[in-house]
């Protein structure tokens, strides 16, 4: 190779690079356009009452106190659900099961359900929760839905989270007479617990998130009080933006914006949780 | 008094890999029996089934007798808890649990359920001072274990192992990770310890073997090819490939 052609060859990958380095910043952009968007069209109607109070006037005044409080109950239910049968069958998967047909398929299932659209979630609580068990629309029926569609997530990042664990420890723990549940509870587990959190609130923050499996299930389009029992519904965040967005004629645009906000902070604000979690626990790891 | 008699054992794992092929051999208390062979020759698979660590990986088939106080701890019956407990392992990499060094060393006690804050504080001090550590951990005891040398690391391994005052003790190159100096100690130490325990090692080089053996076996391909006294089997060696070997002609 000549000396020019080493020179445009240079060039070329310089150029390359720059265009890649671009490309990836670009990525970030819709991001921080999104965000700075919503935050300057939402925040004026942002304020203590705005927070804490019922809508008044056919939703077009007041604020969004019970949506907020029902996204919390919603919340908290599916992590009731979820939670402990997610981490157990990731416990399983990891530590208990043969590596044979009967796991794979499990495994595929997982990850199937991972794959299905969450209308599809919906109109199965629909049938499953609130018609053939007769819990009607309520925040047992809603939360139960998105428990199955949270599952999956809490499965396999509980699963990786295990596996993630080095094998040595495991063989040492077992040969210093430790059970092999004994190894789990003592070792595996306060080892993988910062993966599995992060996988929980990962899980949880797309559910609180999601409209079309509360819509058959739980949400309701205006109540007047707060839901006093688990048989109740419950006005919530997602649903609440879409319904003040297509179905309330003559609504100020800036309370649809604040509703958004505040939706948004909390889903970012548990993103924000997890990610913290899973610094703190990558600079303390010893293996 | 020997503390194993195995008779014709066999394993072989599910790939096929690496195999023990009809073991005869005793081995004999207070004194260190070593191993050794080029890599692959199954010591370490040896290791493993003595304390039935074995069980943890995909062995397709496992044959023979390996009598330890009048049983034969290959039974389905055997108590393999009970049996690693008196039969305790240290690895080639020091692998201290992600606790501290006071947990590592009272891991065993308290998971047999050992709760007394007195007497797990006795043992992890009896163990410690065994290893030769006390001196340079007792105010330390609470810190990572993460946080001592490697050559630190793999005497608290050994150590972990003295608190639950085992019978056995084997090691599988307990050395390979470390320093000439951190290697003298263990080797120091190794030699004290015989006189109380019976000390099965699978040392990483064969001048170790030669230092250490006070019985020596030769493993070759999942064969014990040799079997005698540390002397007579590195000044004297019966079969062709051990003279071989030891003389450095391959390996």
């Amino acid at each position: 190779m000549d000396k020019s052609s080493r020179t445009s060859t240079l060039i070329a990958e310089s150029a390359g690079y720059t265009l890649v380095h671009l490309i990836t910043l670009a990525t970030i952009i819709p991001i921080l356009g999104l965000v700075g968007y919503i935050i300057a069209k939402g925040s004026p109607a942002i304020s203590w009452q705005f927070l804490t109070a019922a809508p008044t006037d056919g939703m077009r005044a007041g604020g969004i106190f019970p949506a907020i409080v029902g996204t919390v109950y919603l919340t908290i239910g599916t992590a009731i659900f979820s939670v402990p049968l997610g981490v157990a069958a990731g416990i399983y998967i990891s530590e208990y099961a043969a590596d044979n047909a009967a796991t794979r398929l499990i495994r595929l299932a997982i990850i199937n359900l991972s794959g299905i659209p969450s209308v599809v979630y919906g109109l199965f609580g629909l049938g499953l929760f609130v018609i053939f068990l007769n819990f009607g629309t309520s925040i047992l029926s809603a939360s139960l839905t998105l428990s199955i569609m949270t599952l999956p997530v809490i499965i396999s990042t509980s699963e990786e989270a295990m596996h993630s664990v080095p094998n040595s420890f495991r063989v040492v723990s077992t040969s210093l007479g430790a059970s092999r549940w004994q190894t789990i509870r003592k070792i595996v587990l306060p080892q993988a617990l910062p993966g599995i959190v992060t996988g929980v609130i990962l899980g949880l923050e797309r559910a609180v998130g999601e409209t079309a499996p509360i819509l058959f299930t739980g949400a309701a389009f205006y109540l007047p009080q707060l839901p006093s029992s688990p048989l109740d519904a419950t006005m919530a965040l997602p649903y609440h933006i879409f319904v003040i967005s297509t179905q309330v004629p003559g609504m100020p645009v800036e309370i649809q914006y604040g509703t958004v906000l505040v939706l948004l902070v909390f889903v970012l604000g548990m993103n924000l949780i997890a990610t913290l979690i899973r610094t703190r626990a990558r600079a303390k790891r010893v293996w | 008094m020997n503390k194993f008699r195995i008779e014709d054992l066999s394993v072989r794992y599910l790939d096929n890999n690496e195999s023990l092929r009809k073991i005869n051999m005793e081995i004999e208390e207070n004194a260190i029996t070593v191993l050794f062979g080029p890599a692959n020759g199954g010591k370490s698979t040896f290791l493993r089934t003595l304390n039935r660590l074995n069980d943890l990986a995909d062995v397709k088939e496992m044959s023979g007798k390996v009598i330890f106080h009048e049983d034969n701890i290959l039974e389905k019956t055997t108590d393999v808890i009970e049996l690693r407990r008196r039969i305790g392992m240290v690895f080639s990499r020091p692998v201290p649990l992600p606790l501290s060094i006071y947990e590592n060393v009272a891991y065993g006690l308290i998971m047999e359920g050992e709760h007394d804050k007195k007497k797990l504080d006795n043992a992890v001090e009896n163990a410690l001072r065994k290893a030769v550590l006390w001196d340079e951990l007792y105010d330390r005891l609470q810190d990572s274990a993460y946080a001592i040398s490697g050559g630190q690391q793999q005497r608290l391994c050994l150590a972990r192992v003295l608190a639950l005052e085992p019978e056995v003790i084997m090691l599988d190159e307990p050395t390979s990770a470390l320093d000439p100096v951190a290697t003298a100690k263990i080797e120091e130490l190794l030699n004290q310890l015989k006189a109380t325990y019976t000390i099965i090692l699978a040392p990483h080089n064969i001048q170790q073997a030669a230092r250490m053996a006070d019985y020596a076996a030769f493993f070759l391909m999942g064969e014990l090819i040799e079997f005698s006294s540390g002397k007579e089997m590195f000044l004297n060696p019966r079969d062709r490939r051990t003279q071989e070997y030891v003389s450095g002609r391959y390996g």
